[in-house]
């Protein structure tokens, strides 16, 4: 413990203990070529994000140290406009056992196209349309190592809402989601401690996981009501649930078969979802270093359909490209399909490094054919073009 | 009568030849052997790689990583890969099981994401990170992997090596053959030339400045591997080598990446 005090106290200067420094500024500009749907919507942005990343160790390397914070400037969409502590953990070595106490990520899951074993954090859903950002976590976590497999005890204390786009921010849902409002089914609120456990292991070429968890559901439902304004807004209601999970992953020759199965427990359903698919890659395309990857995968949802988010029955058909060059060129390309409504959401997303320190990215979402009924509807003018330029250091 | 004479004389003619190749595989085969007996036992090793990468223009990129090696009696070795530069891609780790001639089984840590994705590992012959070096090329040397011929022995610098061919045993290889130089004293690998799937010179590799650790193991110093139809080169240059380091399978499990500074 002293020693850890002695860290702490070095953080500001030097010393053994404060190792690293890392992380990127990035400069993003948003196109949106359609008129907005809602008054007040802007059509262009340009915001600013700091990522920055401190990492130590003692007791020769058998505890860690870890803070990664994040924070976007915007001007133009209030809500996007927010900091997080992404990580600020301490992390023991203990033999078979890892301790983990702290803020964290941890992912679970292997499809591509959507998540739904995923339960952990909350999603920073103003970051970015895909689910993929997410918000620190407090936790307590124990990982254990067995021959027999890997397991993970979670408690987590402390609840993460998930964010929304302000009133003026493209992307928003309608009525405008008002955070301020938000309820809870647990009177504990966001200070319900919730639980998770997960049993995971490799056979040769299968990855199987088991998971449960324990507590306040990440996705809220909403609920209508008013604001200050005396405006409709949705207020979202975070309600208690239990769910059993199972994810799988296949290799077999160029074939990658993926599997995401949920059953869900709360008060408003109970929800059998999953997701079934697979990749198949060409390697070393014409003669070239070249790889591409076809992914298909579908996606179910038990619920009835004023229950149901979007693309819960879905068929995604996607690309994936891989130059394989010196400066790590990829591009993800598909096309989600609602096969109930109809509904298209087709999606670019191609990074390259440039130069040492430099990544640009783009990234492109057309929604077409959207139904009027669909919960989709609200994106239905925010076909979007953004270019992100990153320093990384 | 006349055909019989001529069969005899052709099977009298061929005999000693296909003993002679029989030879010179048994030959290359026991090289092969005697190589990987002479490294057996280095039980693990940490490495620090620079990786300078050059175009056909000039253009220069250099990545830094760090590289653990575990041994694994009687399969290919366990090997992590520490990215720490280009910093777009700081804390990207790698986790390969090499195997003989079973694809390996390879494992990547993204950091943006904190995920660990397990990848598909069959295409030994893409480039490792943009690189003139394939994978094949940076795995661990396991003697089933190969048929051998013995070609010769011949000067190479200050020592004397064999000369051999290998011909890869695995499936989805970028080449058809490749020509090996290893000193006759140490096994140490000193030069390679690869040739494609159309049989034409595609790269050569030639390490130098090699270094003896624990009075027994060679380890070069550097690398350099030249495409000869693309005109880029990278070189790979290794300092910090440290052996027996005490490291253990649980130091490569794949849930280990997480937590990798």
């Amino acid at each position: 413990m002293r020693r850890l005090v002695i860290c702490l106290s070095l953080l500001l200067g030097a010393g053994d203990c404060l190792a690293e420094f890392s992380g990127n500024v990035a400069v993003e500009a948003v196109t949106f070529p359609e008129e907005a749907q809602f008054e007040d919507q802007f059509d262009e942005n340009v915001t600013l994000s700091f990522e920055p990343r401190w990492e130590g160790d003692w007791n020769d390397g058998d505890d860690q140290w870890s803070v990664e914070l994040f924070m976007r400037a915007d001007n133009k969409d209030a809500q996007r406009e927010h900091a997080d502590i992404r990580e600020l953990l301490w992390l023991h070595f203990d033999g078979d056992n890892e301790w983990r106490v702290g803020i964290n990520t941890m992912f679970w899951g292997v499809t591509e196209s959507q998540h739904l074993v995923d339960v952990i954090n909350q999603t920073d859903a103003v970051e970015s349309i895909d689910g993929e950002e997410k918000l620190g976590q407090p936790m307590i976590h124990l990982k254990r190592y067995q021959d027999w497999g890997v397991l993970d005890f979670l408690l987590l204390p402390g609840f993460r809402e998930r964010t929304f786009h302000a009133k003026e921010g493209r992307l928003r849902a309608d009525p405008v989601v008002d955070t301020d409002q938000a309820e809870y089914e647990s009177s504990a609120g966001q200070q319900h401690v919730d639980y998770a456990f997960r049993f995971s292991q490799t056979y040769q070429d299968l990855d199987l996981g088991l998971s449960w968890f324990d507590g306040t559901s990440r996705d809220p439902l909403f609920l209508t009501g008013s604001d200050a304004n005396g405006d409709v807004v949705l207020i979202p209601f975070y309600e208690q649930m239990t769910q059993i999970g199972i994810d799988a992953q296949l290799f077999y020759l160029d074939w990658t078969w993926r599997l995401e199965l949920i059953h869900r427990r709360s008060s408003s359903a109970i929800r059998d979802a999953f997701i079934y698919g697979f990749e198949y890659t060409f390697f070393g395309v014409l003669d070239s270093s070249s790889d591409i990857g076809a992914i298909v995968e579908y996606s179910y949802d038990n619920r009835p359909e004023e229950q149901r988010g979007v693309f819960d029955r879905d068929v995604f058909v996607g690309a994936r490209f891989a130059l394989n060059d010196a400066q790590s060129t990829e591009v993800l390309t598909g096309l989600l399909v609602d096969i109930e409504k109809y509904s298209r959401n087709f999606r670019v997303e191609a990074s390259r490094r440039v130069g040492d320190s430099w990544k640009a990215t783009l990234e492109v979402q057309v929604f077409s054919n959207v139904a009027l009924d669909d919960p989709l509807r609200a994106l239905a003018n925010d076909n979007y073009l953004l270019l992100e330029m990153a320093y990384y250091f | 009568m006349p055909d019989t004479r001529i069969i005899a004389l052709l099977l009298l003619l061929a005999l000693p030849c296909s003993t002679l190749a029989q030879d010179a595989q048994q030959r290359g085969l026991e090289i092969a052997q005697a190589a990987k007996a002479y490294d057996r036992g280095f039980t693990d090793f940490t490495a620090n790689m620079t990786m300078t990468l050059k175009n056909r223009s000039g253009d220069t990129s250099t990545r830094l990583i760090r590289i653990r090696t575990l041994e694994v009696e009687g399969d290919g070795d366990k090997s992590l890969s520490i990215f720490d530069e280009p910093a777009d891609v700081k804390g990207t780790a790698m986790l390969t099981y090499t195997h003989g001639l079973e694809p390996d089984d390879q494992w990547l840590y993204l950091p943006a994401l904190k995920r660990v994705k397990r990848i598909s590992s069959r295409n030994k012959s893409g480039p490792f990170m943009g690189s003139t070096f394939a994978f094949e090329d940076l795995g661990s040397q396991e003697v089933e992997k190969y048929t051998y011929n013995y070609l010769r022995d011949e000067p190479c610098g200050e020592w004397t090596c064999h000369v051999l061919e290998r011909f890869p045993a695995y499936e989805h290889s970028g080449y058809t053959r490749q020509v090996v130089w290893l000193d006759s004293k140490a096994y140490r690998l000193v030069k390679v030339e690869f040739y494609d799937r159309k049989k034409a010179l595609l790269k050569t590799l030639t390490a130098s400045g090699f270094a003896q650790y624990l009075g027994h193991y060679w380890r070069p110093g550097s690398m350099y591997m030249e495409n000869h139809q693309t005109g880029k080169s990278t070189l790979l240059e290794w300092t910090d080598y440290q052996f027996k380091t005490g490291l253990t399978e649980r130091d490569f499990s794949s849930q280990k990446l997480k937590s990798l500074q």
